[in-house]
């Protein structure tokens, strides 16, 4: 099983949505996709939109940068 | 000419887009809402007409695409998605250059990169018949990834179900 990373941190709207939906369509069954992303749209739609979708959000954890959250969504 | 087979899923959110403009902030638009749609899930459908044909054709730059004088002249002066102009204060081009490089300089997606996420996601880009009848476009001048090339019934079936914009 693989686990993938990606920082969408810098990224703005439709950028966030985007980058995370192409790293998702990479993974199999079992892997994981840690995505590091900031408060506010990004924090309330990615987990929800990739629910949707079918995904696993595995944990939603605030990262060492004040504002930054770490969530693990599985396929 | 409209081979699309059309099947039409309820459980399947939608959103059909009319490209009409070409000026590239309606075409930032376009893009912005299609890739974020289909990126949250939804099945997004952009039927290009009229100007916004220029987003799809394959030469970006000015180029004479058309067939017969007067549809060379419009593809001339038109261009593609590289010579889009801005819909407010374009002073003759300059405008879209100066959105280019504070896209690029505040980290925000320009509109050739929207294209290339939106052909990566599989957003469905449709172009229309009539429109390309007028300006002398053909199938061959338009990006391999337009789908089909419709008339008005097929796309309002498509577009059943689901929100539609005009842009």
């Amino acid at each position: 099983m693989a686990n993938y990373k990606l920082d969408i941190t810098k990224e703005h709207c439709p950028m966030t949505f985007v980058k995370t939906k192409i790293e998702l369509s990479k993974l199999k069954a079992g892997d994981t996709l840690e995505v590091l992303l900031t408060e506010g749209e990004p924090l309330e739609n990615v987990p929800r939109s990739s629910e949707e979708q079918g995904f696993k959000v595995l944990s939603i954890t605030e990262a060492e940068v004040k504002g930054t959250h770490l969530i693990v969504i599985q396929k | 000419m409209a081979t699309t087979e059309i099947k039409l899923d309820p459980t399947t959110k939608k959103l059909s887009l009319i490209s009409f403009s070409g000026d590239f902030d309606k075409l930032t638009a376009v893009f912005t809402l299609a890739t974020g749609a289909a990126a949250v899930g939804y099945e997004v459908n952009v039927f290009f007409t009229f100007w916004g044909l220029d987003a799809i054709k394959i030469k970006q730059g000015r180029s004479a695409v058309g067939k017969g004088f007067l549809p060379k002249v419009f593809g001339l002066f038109m261009g593609g998605l590289k010579s889009a102009p801005v819909s407010r204060l374009n002073f003759g081009g300059i405008s879209p250059k100066i959105f280019r490089y504070l896209m690029r300089k505040n980290n925000v997606a320009t509109l050739e990169e929207l294209v290339e996420a939106a052909k990566l996601l599989g957003i469905n880009f449709y172009a229309c018949e009539m429109a390309m009848h007028i300006l002398g476009i053909q199938k061959t001048d338009l990006i391999p990834e337009v789908k089909d090339i419709l008339g008005v019934a097929t796309f309002l079936k498509l577009a059943d179900g689901g929100q539609t914009l005009f842009i």
